[in-house]
This record gives structure tokens, C-alpha cells and sequence, in this order.
């Protein structure tokens, strides 16, 4: 009895901590947005009096990239579930001095085993839902097709193994995780060129996804000094430094601009063994 | 935190070591990849040797350990014997021939050495099979339930309603590189990389070929898309979609002499009663600047005459039917990303739009006058002094006569030459009708002499155009004589022999330009 108790209690924090998260993801809230990681992990068993809370804004400096429209006359069945204006892109959303789609999250920290409950990943009107996401090392991913058409899951990580699997239906799931951190593993859809979604692995639960407002939220995570990253798939990472105290509100912020466009954008590091004359060496840093 | 870290290190240096070990161990295995491999593979295994830019698709890249066929899941690592059965036979329709020159122990150093490149093949368990339980057998009904599969499964998204790789999808693919990859056609099972047989085809379609577009289709079988045995049906269907050899080639085109009237266009169901000859492409690597993927590996021709006109059928498989917009991101791709031997492709626009859209073409290439003997021009376009008799067809301007004087140089000539083109999924017929007598400038073709032909054809949306072709050698057209066929007999022995040197020839040349 004793320890079916306890497993309810720490069911519950578990949940709490989920809402809380997604509350933190509220701003992305409206259908348009498409950005957010879903629901993102917590720790098992958080004592409240060592954590605190990081929120978040990812500003934008100089002109906002216009919407991009997406060809999709090869799929009527995809381009009629969009408005007069059609498929518009939810891969770059900056607007009002704020950017969608930056996974954040923190380093040099680890976090426990990875949560049972499952992170979704949608295919939705020929676009995935969400664009960006993060899923802690181990932890289901969980993906699914709601388009009644073919689409292939192509992933192509470095550090980890990859997959491709097809979905020729609406309704067929495939569940796929990473056991190892990587930030981030590309996904697209062969099928259609314009499907793209990037998913951030880390080992640990403390990381969230600007919504289109710029926001994000990283609850439960236990006091001490951090350095968090910021990545963006076209205007590369950045990091910052940010305390958090037990019970308290830690602000971080990181400014983006248009300037950057066309950044850098680091995925995955392989490592390379290397075969030189005098035995191996390792050698990290981008392949190709 | 900072255990983990050290953690991390120390798991790296045994790594590292066990690493080290391995290739301490395997000096055989190194010698023989560095004096055949690492041209295309490269020397650290990152699939960029120095011929690697030449190629599509691309050498595989080893330190990711990316594999394409294989027997076990999609993204597995592939099985040992999945990498020897690559060894043994290569992969068809690339550029990686067989090793049979290597013994089995060494084919075992190279494949140590190869997997010493990735750190996953020392990191995890032993890579297992699939279990691709047992093959319900083929027959009419289950090329009919294998069609259906191929709805349902929607292959056609790439590799188009007939097979041919014309899909709407097919322009857009790459690999996971970024580099341009081609649907396969399926029509030519001999050029399938993974096997033509159904065993081969079945196992391809549950693991997919990782790295490039081709998913496994797994997961549908296994929420009931398909059953089981609609994947085998799938690949029953498949490899009857074409003929599972590279179809034997045969020298000359024999053009039969029409009992009733010629066909009057390239759908006349006469051609049905007429024998096709297949006649294999290959890049034209002898002059700069040199095309060592070319998209057309091969034609067939037939023909028929009824003794004062002659008429042709030449069918390529071709998945663009340039030039169409909507294969520009690949045009641009290819051109971006392929090494072009000094051609100069046209800068994009501001948009990162292409300015230039080239036709598809084929060209037909003869001697001026019914040679003697087995002397002819050179096959590659003729010379100034010895030129050659063009029949030329390009989508742009329909068919043409020429003279030709070196390679890419063509001067129009009038002729009687007719024709027309109609591209259909994914393939090209073009109908050519000429009167067997020639007019002022051109060949009079005579019945019962063998005359020799030569092919090239170009596929403008893969930026083709100029001396990036894909050639043949010299072969035969023979006009069938109307009563009896004993003559042709000593000519047909002075054929073969030439044919061979021919072949002899060219392969010579195409390796010493490959070097």
C-alpha cells in the first residue's frame, strides 16, 4: 500500500510538472503556432524547495523574414487545409522582435532517467507539428500521421543512429528514441522537400521551445549558476549564463537579428576516428 | 555533473583504445582500402576520394556507417555479411564493381578495416537480421494484389506510375548529405544496387536503403497497411516491371523487311512484331569536358524498311522531359555539386533560379558512305578529315541531319529525315523515317551490308548538353535483304570481331581518362 502511494504521489508531481511546462508553452498556444516541445519531460521527484523556475524571450533585432509560401499543389489534400492564403512555411516565425522555433537548453547538467510519457510528433497538412522539438535521451517519440497520404520520417543524425520509415496512411504510429544527446537531429520528409523538423536531444529535462510570442519556460530546475544554448536552424546557436534560485524566477534572454541570417548552424558533432601514421586520433568538428 | 563528464572521457579513451587496437591488428585490411578504396571512398572514410565528385550516387561515407543494403532495420548497422555480399557483387547500377580479384580473407581485413572508420560498430550489440518470414509465391494474382501494394504503399511518389524514377517527388530527392540522388528505376532490375531477384527486392522495401530517401516500409506492414504477403506480392510485382538481366547485347540492329506497309507513327502496334535491340550508354569521358554519370545508361532500337523507306523506333528511359521548371532545383543541384571537368555552368539568377534549361536529345551517327571493310570514323563525333552522317532529334527542335567533325560539332544538312517524340512516364520514343536512298548530302543505306551507328543522348535537366553525354561505340544497322540471308553471313563474322576490338578500345580509353 505503502509504495503504491508514493508511485501516486510521484505520478502526480510528475503531471504537475508536465502542466506546468506546457502552461510555459502556452504563449505558443494558437493553432498558427507550431512551435513548442510538446510535453516536455520533468524530473521524477522534484522537491519544490530546491527549484526554481527559468523564463524566457528569444528577441529578434532588424526586419522580420516574410512568410514563406509552400508549394503544395502536388497534395490537394494538404493545401486545402489552409486558409486563402495557403501553406505558409512554420519553419522561420519571427515577428513583433521575437523568434519562434530556438530550442534552448541547458549544459553541463544531467537529469535522471528518461519520463515514460511519450514526446508527439505530428504530420499534419504536409508539415510537421510541431517544427521543433526536444525529447530527453531514451525518452519515446512518438510519431504519427494525420495526413491520409505517404510521408517518409527521415532522420539523419550524427551521434546517434538514424531512421527512415514510411507512413503511406493517416493513422500509423512509429515510435523511435535516441540514446544519446544531440542537439540537433534533422528530420525531413523525402516525399515532400519543404518537410522539415529538428529535434534537440539532452540527457537531462531542462530545455523548452520559443513559442511565436518568443517565450519559453524551464520549470523545475534545481538552484545553481547555468550556461544555457540557444540554437536556430537559420540563425545558428548562441549561449548565455543564467542563475536560478530555490522558488525563484530566473529571467534569460537571447538576442537574435536579421544580420545573422545565414549563420553557422551547428548539427550533431560526429566524431571522426581518424586513421593517420601515427595510430588514431578523435576528431570532432563537421564533416561535410 | 562533473563525473559525468569524466565518465564521458574515460569511456572515450577506451574507445579510443579498443579502437586503436583493432587497427593495430588490421594492417592487411588498411593496405588493401588504401590502394582500393580510398580513391572514391577516401582515405579517412568519408566518402570523398578524389573520385567521389565525378559520381552519382556519392561513395559511401564510412565513419557514419550509413548502409544501404542491408538485412537488418532501418538505421541498423548492417550484418557482416551484408558488407561481404556487397564485396562479392557490388552495388548494380553504381559505381562500385565486385571485388573478385580479392580473396575472402582479405574481402574480412577491408571489412574490419572499413567499420574501424565508425565508432558504432565497436559501440553496440552485434547487428541481427530482420526476419522476412517466407515468400508466398509469385503468378497473376499476385502481380495484381503486388500492383495494389504499390498504390497503397504510394511508391509512385518517386519512382512514378510505371517504375521509371519519374515521380513527383523524384526531383527534389538527395541523400542524407545534401548531394542529388535519383529515384531507381524499376523497369531496369539489373540496376537496382541492392539485387534484382524478389528476395533482393522484398528486403529493400522492409529495411529501406539508409542514407537515402528510400524509407522502410515496416511500420505500415506492421499496423496492417499491407499484410506480409502483400510485401512479397509488392516484390514480385516490381521485378516484373522490366527484365531482371541487363538485356545482351547484340551488335547489330536487324532491320527487318515489312511484309505490309511501315509504321506510320511511334505507338503503330506494328512495332509489337519487331525486334528491339538494346545498346548500352556510357558517360563520355574522352574529351573534356567529361560526363561521368550520364542519366541515359542505354537504348533500344528497332527498325523495319520495305525496301525504298526505312523506319526507326529509339526508346530511352529518361525521368525529366527537359526542359521542365520543375526539375531546376535538381539541374541546379547536379551542376552545384558534381564535378564538371571545366564545363561552365551558367550562374543562377539573383533568386538562386536557373537561367539556362537544355533539352533532351539523341543523336544517331553513321559513316558517309557504306564503309569497306571494317575501317570507320572515329566513334567520337568523326574528324575533319573522315566526318560523320548525323541524325539528330532534341526536344527543343525536333529531328535534324548534320555532318559531323569532332565531337559537339554539327553542321545542319537538308535531308529527307522525319520524325516525331512523345515522352510518357518517364521514357522517350522517338519515330524517325528516312528514304533508304539519301538526297545530295547523306548516306544511302544499301540492304544486306551491315553499316555501323553509333548513339549518344543527352538529358538536359541533369545539365547535359555539349560533349556531357552519354555515348556508345560503334555497332550495326543491317537491312534486311528480301529473299535470303546467306550473304550477310561473312560480314556478320568481320562484325563481331571488330565489335570486340571496338570494345576493347574504348574501355582502354575510358580507363585511362578515369586515371
Amino acid at each position: 500500500m505503502r509504495s503504491e502511494f508514493l508511485k501516486k504521489v510521484s505520478v502526480l508531481v510528475a503531471a504537475g510538472a508536465m502542466a506546468a511546462c506546457g502552461g510555459g508553452d502556452s504563449g505558443g498556444g494558437d493553432p498558427g503556432g507550431d512551435a513548442g516541445g510538446g510535453e516536455a519531460p520533468a524530473a521524477a521527484q522534484v522537491d519544490p524547495a530546491t527549484v526554481g523556475t527559468i523564463s524566457g524571450t528569444i528577441n529578434f533585432a532588424g526586419d522580420s523574414p516574410a512568410p514563406t509560401a509552400i508549394d503544395m499543389s502536388a497534395e490537394a489534400d494538404c493545401a486545402a487545409g489552409y486558409g486563402p492564403d495557403g501553406p505558409m512555411s512554420n519553419n522561420v516565425i519571427a515577428a513583433n522582435g521575437r523568434l519562434a522555433n530556438v530550442f534552448v537548453h541547458l549544459t553541463g547538467v544531467s537529469g535522471g532517467p528518461a519520463p515514460s510519457g511519450s514526446v508527439q510528433l505530428d504530420q499534419e497538412n504536409c508539415r510537421y507539428m510541431p517544427h521543433v522539438l526536444g525529447v530527453q535521451v531514451g525518452q519515446n517519440i512518438e510519431i504519427t500521421n494525420s495526413d491520409d497520404l505517404l510521408h517518409n520520417i527521415n532522420a539523419s543524425p550524427t551521434e546517434n543512429r538514424g531512421f527512415n520509415i514510411s507512413q503511406p496512411r493517416a493513422g500509423i504510429t512509429s515510435n523511435q528514441s535516441f540514446p544519446l544527446a544531440e542537439v540537433m537531429v534533422p528530420v525531413r520528409c523525402d516525399v515532400h522537400g519543404w518537410m522539415q523538423a529538428y529535434i534537440g536531444v539532452v540527457d537531462h529535462p531542462y530545455f523548452g521551445v520559443s513559442g511565436p510570442d518568443g517565450s519559453f519556460t524551464i520549470p523545475n530546475v534545481p538552484a545553481g549558476t547555468y550556461t544555457a544554448e540557444a540554437w536556430h536552424e537559420a540563425y545558428g546557436a548562441m549561449s548565455g549564463s543564467v542563475t536560478v534560485t530555490a522558488g525563484g524566477t530566473a529571467t534569460l534572454s537571447f538576442d537574435y537579428s536579421s544580420d545573422m541570417a545565414g549563420a553557422h548552424v551547428p548539427l550533431g558533432e560526429p566524431l571522426v576516428i581518424r586513421h593517420g601514421e601515427h595510430g588514431i586520433e578523435v576528431h570532432r568538428g563537421a564533416q561535410d | 555533473m562533473r563525473s559525468g563528464t569524466l565518465l564521458k572521457t574515460i569511456a572515450t579513451f577506451l574507445l579510443v583504445g579498443a579502437a586503436g587496437l583493432v587497427a593495430q591488428e588490421n594492417e592487411n585490411g588498411r593496405v588493401l582500402y588504401d590502394r582500393w578504396c580510398a580513391e572514391c571512398h577516401g582515405a579517412e572514410g568519408l566518402g570523398d576520394g578524389s573520385a567521389a565528385a565525378s559520381m552519382l550516387p556519392r561513395p559511401r561515407t564510412f565513419s557514419q556507417a550509413r548502409y544501404q543494403v542491408r538485412t537488418t532495420g532501418s538505421g541498423q548497422l548492417p550484418t557482416d555479411d551484408d558488407l561481404m555480399h556487397v564485396l562479392n557483387v557490388g552495388l548494380p547500377g553504381t559505381t562500385m564493381p565486385g571485388w573478385p580479384n580479392l580473396s575472402d580473407q582479405q574481402k574480412r581485413d577491408v571489412i574490419e578495416y572499413i567499420k574501424s572508420f565508425s565508432r558504432f560498430f565497436a559501440a553496440g550489440p552485434a547487428p541481427e537480421p530482420l526476419d522476412f518470414g517466407s515468400d508466398p509465391g509469385g503468378g497473376p494474382e499476385a502481380l495484381a494484389a503486388g500492383a495494389q501494394a504499390y498504390l497503397t504503399l504510394e511508391c509512385e511518389a518517386c519512382h512514378g506510375a510505371a517504375g521509371r524514377g519519374n515521380g513527383t517527388s523524384a526531383p527534389t530527392l538527395e541523400d542524407w548529405r545534401g548531394f542529388p540522388i535519383r529515384a531507381a528505376d524499376l523497369t531496369e532490375a539489373w540496376a537496382l544496387n541492392g539485387g534484382s531477384s524478389v528476395n533482393d527486392i522484398h528486403t529493400r522495401v522492409l529495411t529501406g536503403l539508409d542514407g537515402t530517401p528510400m524509407p522502410a516500409a515496416i511500420d505500415a506492414m506492421n499496423s496492417g497497411v499491407v499484410s506480409p504477403d502483400e510485401v512479397w506480392q509488392l516484390a514480385h510485382y516490381v521485378a516484373s516491371m522490366g527484365p531482371r538481366e541487363r538485356p545482351r547485347l547484340r551488335e547489330v540492329v536487324r532491320v527487318e523487311r515489312a511484309s505490309e506497309g511501315l509504321p506510320q507513327d511511334g505507338s503503330d502496334e506494328a512495332w509489337g512484331d519487331i525486334e528491339a535491340f538494346f545498346f548500352p550508354l556510357a558517360g563520355q569521358v574522352i574529351e573534356v569536358p567529361r560526363n561521368f554519370a550520364p542519366t541515359v545508361d542505354g537504348i533500344w532500337v528497332e527498325g523495319v524498311h520495305d525496301g525504298s523507306e526505312m523506319a526507326f523506333r529509339v526508346q530511352w528511359n529518361d525521368p525529366s522531359r527537359s526542359p521542365d521548371s520543375e526539375w531546376d532545383e535538381w539541374q541546379a543541384k547536379i551542376l552545384a555539386t558534381m564535378d564538371l571537368d571545366g564545363f561552365e555552368a551558367p550562374a543562377l539568377d539573383s533568386t538562386g533560379a536557373v537561367t539556362v534549361r537544355w533539352p533532351d536529345a539523341i543523336r544517331l551517327q553513321f559513316p558517309f558512305e557504306v564503309p569497306d571493310g571494317a575501317e570507320r570514323p572515329y566513334f567520337l563525333g568523326g574528324t575533319t578529315r573522315q566526318p560523320v552522317y548525323l541524325w539528330t532529334w532534341s526536344s527543343n527542335d525536333g529531328v535534324g541531319e548534320g555532318r559531323g567533325r569532332g565531337y559537339g560539332s554539327v553542321e545542319p544538312l537538308p535531308g529527307e529525315l522525319q520524325g516525331t517524340a512523345e515522352w510518357q512516364d518517364g521514357r522517350w520514343t522517338l519515330y524517325l523515317r528516312r528514304p533508304i536512298a539519301a538526297g545530295a548530302d547523306g548516306l544511302t543505306f544499301s540492304e544486306g551490308v551491315p553499316i555501323p551507328v553509333a548513339f549518344s543522348a543527352w538529358d538536359g535537366s541533369s545539365g547535359e548538353t555539349d560533349k556531357r553525354a552519354g555515348v556508345s561505340s560503334w555497332y550495326y544497322v543491317l537491312l534486311e535483304q528480301e529473299p535470303s540471308n546467306a550473304v550477310v553471313v561473312t560480314p556478320l563474322i568481320a562484325i563481331l570481331l571488330t565489335g570486340a576490338f571496338g570494345l576493347v578500345l574504348v574501355r582502354r580509353a575510358q580507363g585511362r581518362a578515369r586515371a
